[in-house]
């Protein structure tokens, strides 16, 4: 009998806790493929943050920490600067990344800190109930935007890829989706070649995931996916942002 | 090579730290500790160690929060307002079960306050500090020597119980030269293997960092296993130093730190003049000498209570003596010193 699909060794067997149709599962199952492809599990450290995904210490079957809200990327200075040979990775989400650990992000991206940081761009705070996050598209529903986020008093989407592209240093930042089998597989890919380039100590790989909350956001599941293509990727573009490796293959030629 | 270097006690402790092993240090610069800072600024790359100038505290603390993660000597440094901004992190390492390093040079407050030295991060230090049921192992130098001795020590608490441990030293101290030694040998370091990330001797199973315990029975049971390494912690590492205790003086002064050397000045002004008086000074602020104290006060009529600040430590002195005889206090807020003269005079007025 031939396998065709089976558990990846890089997540355990602890059952998920994400609320049905939850895209964090899909996000946990292709970091777990590409550590187990890379054979990496035993020399990864990955960083648990506060938000939905702080179980994730139960989750990947790599060393794990469960850190301060927004403090992954100064928590993954310090161990990758501790254990320079380990493959370093941080799992946030936008409340999370873009606006408690804002100072964090921009920070260690600037540092080009030799970790990959997994962004989880749902558009709210999941764990605390569909508030607004920086990342919450202009005159949506929010708990704390409860008429509609007003971009004139609150701000607009924060583009955190974009944001920090503007950075001489960091080595790859990218935004990919999780909508859809095909963008599954390029987000897969992304990831994957995220962690290739920590072995390498390349630098600072960054990969946000378009994803959804059909919980806080009221919406099944399917019609979640369709309302972010529809609504959240005009907003958030896809596309890889900054591309050293690119850049300098291009200035050698 | 016991030889005898003219340093800061900045410079000491830092040089200490490096000498009893610490390969990273994060920190973001503040003054009265920024010659700690510049002096690991310089040193770092020198022995192969990381020398990292965060973004802020909050990212100082968090980078030795994951550095002590990985189980290897690792310290921040600041002073009071960075201080504060550490104090999630302190919580999180105080949880974590981590060995860490934080040394604050406290000066002026609250607010910005100003760059004087003053001893009014007492209540911070002593009371855990952050969010939550914990405290932090505190040491308390008087002298650069004893500044830069701490260094090695509080390496040895902190990997000893696995708790971060706080130095709380002032302006003064931080700035004023004296003589150091540096012993020849240090403290080695405890395996961490055990627990600590990306560390296994032989891989059985993952290592796993956590704080969030969502069953109040599970968070109850490990605050519980906290306080039992609190109770070790009580019975092997309180310090003190008792001075002109043998003269049987009437009046008893505690005092710490910067205050202290001012207090033993004017016990020895006070001597010459015919009047007695001694020191007790708790070198551990957590955990306070409590019943060393409540010894030393035996037989005495008063207790005087000299600090740096509006009166904090003075709550632990009540605490010891417990009502065994009245106490008094005598205090300095906005980073003024007393001249010993000065407090000579004061503590003969409260004397007769
Ligand atoms: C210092 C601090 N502030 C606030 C919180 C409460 N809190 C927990 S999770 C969260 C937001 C998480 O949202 P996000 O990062 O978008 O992740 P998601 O839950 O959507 O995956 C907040 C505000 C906290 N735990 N700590």
């Amino acid at each position: 009998m031939k396998i065709v699909a089976k558990r990846t060794a890089g997540l355990t067997d602890a059952r998920l806790h994400y609320c049905p149709g939850c895209l964090h599962g899909v996000a946990h199952r292709i970091i777990g493929e590409a550590m187990e492809e890379l054979s990496i599990i035993d020399r990864t450290i990955g960083i648990a943050p506060v938000g939905c995904a702080v179980f994730a210490y139960n989750f990947f079957s790599c060393d794990m920490i469960q850190v301060p809200h927004g403090r992954a990327p100064a928590v993954a200075t310090g161990i990758r600067r501790a254990r320079p040979d380990c493959v370093v990775f941080t799992y946030q989400g936008d409340g999370d990344l873009a606006a408690i650990g804002t100072a964090e992000t921009v920070h260690a991206a600037n540092r080009n800190e030799n970790i990959s940081v997994f962004f989880i761009n749902n558009a709210v705070y999941g764990m605390t109930g569909g508030q607004m996050a920086p990342t919450t598209l202009a005159n949506m529903k929010a708990t704390t935007a409860p008429y509609g986020r007003d971009v004139e008093d609150t701000g607009g989407p924060m583009r955190v890829c974009e944001l920090l592209a503007s950075l001489e240093k960091p080595y790859f930042i990218t935004r990919v989706s999780l909508l859809s089998p095909k963008d599954i597989l390029k987000a897969k890919k992304a990831v994957k070649r995220a962690l290739a380039g920590n072995m390498e100590k390349k630098g600072f790989h960054f990969v946000e995931m378009i994803s959804t909350c059909p919980t806080n956001w009221g919406m099944e599941p399917l019609k979640a996916r369709q309302w972010a293509r529809e609504s959240m990727i005009p907003v958030f573009p896809l596309g890889v942002f900054k591309d050293r490796e690119a850049e300098e293959k291009e200035a050698a030629s | 090579m016991t030889e005898k270097i003219l340093m800061k006690g900045n410079e000491a402790v830092a040089e200490a730290a490096i000498r009893a092993g610490c390969r990273h240090y994060f920190a973001y610069p503040i003054t009265p500790q920024s010659e700690l800072i510049e002096y690991m600024a310089k040193k770092m790359p020198k022995v192969g160690g990381t020398f990292l100038q965060a973004e802020s505290e909050v990212a100082a603390i968090n980078m030795v929060l994951g550095a002590a993660a990985c189980g290897v000597r690792t310290m921040t440094s600041s002073s009071s307002p960075g201080i504060s901004l550490k104090q999630e992190g302190i919580s999180y390492i105080a949880a974590s079960r981590l060995p860490a390093v934080i040394v604050n040079v406290q000066r002026g407050g609250p607010g910005l306050g100003n760059i004087a030295p003053m001893q009014c991060d007492y209540f911070q230090a002593t009371r855990g500090g952050g969010h939550g049921d914990y405290y932090t192992p505190v040491l308390s130098p008087s002298t650069v020597q004893e500044f830069a001795d701490m260094a090695p020590l509080a390496f040895e608490i902190a990997e000893r119980y696995r708790t971060p441990v706080l130095i709380l030293a002032d302006g003064m101290l931080g700035q004023m030269m004296e003589p150091v030694v540096f012993p020849e040998s240090y403290p080695p370091q405890r395996d961490p293997s055990d627990w600590a990330l990306g560390c296994h001797k032989d891989r059985k199973e993952n290592h796993i960092i956590n704080t969030l315990f969502i069953d109040p029975n599970l968070l109850d049971s490990k605050t519980r296993i906290l306080f039992e390494v609190y109770e070790e912690i009580k019975k092997n590492e309180v310090r003190f130093e008792t001075y002109n205790l043998e003269s049987r003086p009437k009046i008893l002064v505690a005092s710490t730190g910067t205050a202290a050397r001012v207090v033993k000045s004017a016990i020895d002004a006070l001597k010459e003049q015919g009047v007695e008086m001694g020191l007790f000074r708790p070198i551990t602020l957590w955990p306070f000498p409590y019943d060393a104290l409540h010894q030393a006060a035996a037989g005495v009529d008063k207790v005087i209570t000299v600090e740096l600040n509006m009166g904090q430590m003075e709550q632990d002195v009540r605490l010891a003596l417990n009502g065994l005889c009245p106490t008094e206090f005598v205090g300095k807020a906005g980073g003024l010193v007393f001249t010993p003269e000065e407090l000579a005079d004061i503590l003969r007025k409260k004397a007769s």
